[in-house]
């Protein structure tokens, strides 16, 4: 988390903690907080500031997008790439009985347009593919299928909780109905996100009561959650034009590095427009849960897609739908920048990381020095 | 739950890493679960384990359990080798995450399969 946002956070518990449904004066005072944070978040991607539904996390977006829209039952469209709190929501309402149609991605992870368009139906009533994906960081098209989804006057929904505050997102110029963040990805609190509802649209709330958030989402405002939010959003949106770029380069060149100093690696979607800030590779003969706890050993904090790191024991779902074996999976790494990387953090990791690989790739039965 | 001290250090300077060329049995068993794959050399004598040797590509609790086992094993009966189980190589190093658990039975499953000739 920002300092900043921790300052803005503290002065909630300390001095204004009244509860923004009450009238006096600091009741109020809490409001105007709310009010403010809710400009920030609307500004970053350029909604109008009732369009800002406060929520708990990103998953909660995600529940409340598509449970919300297929309460009323039909056909929902969805990537085989999404985000457990899409996939596993769809996989949730298939066995209520709604049915959903998984799209496949290329070998760089994105979805074609035209499948959208093959897989409607008469029935179909929400169409929900991510921005960015939180693996590999690829940027689906996402104005092109929003286009098919107006013509055939379907709902929209988007999970942008990668790709918020990491690149400009217009979601006038996106055309999209709805769409997720989260505060924790853009060096915000955990516990706080938000969907974006275009006005006029339909959605069942999925919590009712005191009738908050414009009767959208009732409960007790996370007012210290929420004004954090705010000021995360307005810095992510001050450093979309000088930080972004920079990480941009950083990753590049983490990149470059690595593929100049260990042999058999691969980048994946490496053909694909990407998030500035992460990076996801391949590493033959070596697997990504021995390489994380070595970097971790050494002071890097990375993640893989190895079945052997997954509470499920299954590979990741994405790098087997861009059509990786559960072998390739096995050797993954997902480097995840941000704007507090430094040049030397990028001198330390392509050092180190070499050697890391050497010592597990002599260890491999399989691995042949050439 | 975290790795022990023991688990990592198995992981990190793993004991008799290698090949034996002139091995009297080699086997090389692969994790149905989550793909990790051990290969195990011996040579035996006079109804003991005289040497052994692993490799292993998998994560750091295959790594390390595959060379605690491996290290164990030599100098010990072949009727001795064949009572190690996976409780017992997990639990010697300070036990593994609920989730990690499926790794030790690579290295047991390594040591039955590697002695079923003799």
């Amino acid at each position: 988390m920002r300092p900043e946002v921790l300052a803005a956070m503290m002065s909630v518990f300390t001095e204004h903690f009244g509860n923004p449904s009450s009238i006096h004066w600091f009741g109020q005072h809490a409001k105007s907080l709310i009010d403010d944070a809710r400009k920030h978040v609307a500004k970053l991607i350029n909604a109008e500031i009732p369009e800002i539904v406060f929520v708990s996390g990103g998953t909660e977006a995600d529940n409340f997008a598509v449970r919300g829209i297929a309460a009323k039952g039909g056909h929902i469209i969805t990537s085989s790439i999404e985000h457990h709190a899409v996939m596993h929501t769809c996989k949730d309402l298939e066995k209520q009985g709604i049915s959903v149609t998984w799209l496949p991605v290329s070998r760089d992870g994105l979805v074609d347009p035209d499948d959208v368009r093959k897989a409607l139906r008469s029935d179909t009533v929400l169409i929900t593919i991510m921005h960015a994906n939180n693996e590999i960081g690829t940027i689906q098209p996402i104005e092109e299928i929003a286009e098919i989804a107006a013509e055939a006057d379907v709902y929209f929904h988007s999970d942008g909780v990668q790709s918020t505050g990491k690149i400009p997102i217009d979601v006038k110029k996106l055309r999209v109905d709805l769409y997720s963040m989260s505060a924790h990805k853009i060096h915000g609190p955990k516990g706080i996100g938000a969907l974006f509802v275009k006005k006029g649209t339909m959605l069942k709330p999925m919590v009712t009561g005191g009738g908050h958030e414009r009767n959208r989402r009732s409960g007790t405002e996370n007012v210290a959650g929420i004004v954090g939010f705010g000021e995360a959003a307005r810095m992510a949106r001050e450093g979309l034009a000088n930080e972004m770029p920079r990480v941009s380069e950083l990753r590049d060149r983490l990149e470059h590095e690595l593929k100049s100093r260990i042999e058999f690696i691969h980048i994946n979607g490496e053909n694909a427009p990407r998030l500035p800030n992460t990076s996801n590779i391949m590493v033959d003969y070596a697997e990504g849960e021995g390489l994380v706890i070595s970097l971790d050993l050494k002071g890097v904090a990375v993640s893989t897609g190895s079945a052997c790191s997954s509470g499920s024991l299954e590979p990741s779902h994405v790098l087997t739908a861009i059509g990786k074996t559960p072998d390739e999976a096995h050797g993954s790494l997902r480097f995840s920048l941000n704007s507090m990387t430094t040049d030397e953090d990028i001198d330390y990791t392509v050092n180190i990381l070499p050697g890391i690989v050497e010592r597990l790739r002599e260890l491999s039965p399989y691995y042949k020095k050439v | 739950m975290r790795y022990s001290e023991k688990l990592l250090d198995h992981f990190q300077n793993p004991r008799c890493v290698g090949e034996i060329p002139d091995a009297h049995a080699v086997a090389e068993v692969s994790n149905p679960v989550c793909g990790d794959v051990m290969k195990l050399w011996v040579k035996v004598d006079g109804g003991r384990i005289q040497d052994a040797k692993f490799k292993a590509q998998g994560c750091s609790a295959a790594i390390a359990t595959s060379s605690y086992a491996t290290e164990m094993l030599v100098g010990m009966s072949i009727a001795d080798a064949r009572q190690i189980t996976k409780e017992q190589i997990a639990e010697a190093l300070g036990g593994l995450p609920t989730s990690k658990i499926h790794c030790s039975v690579l290295a047991s499953d390594a040591i039955r399969q590697v002695l079923k000739g003799f």
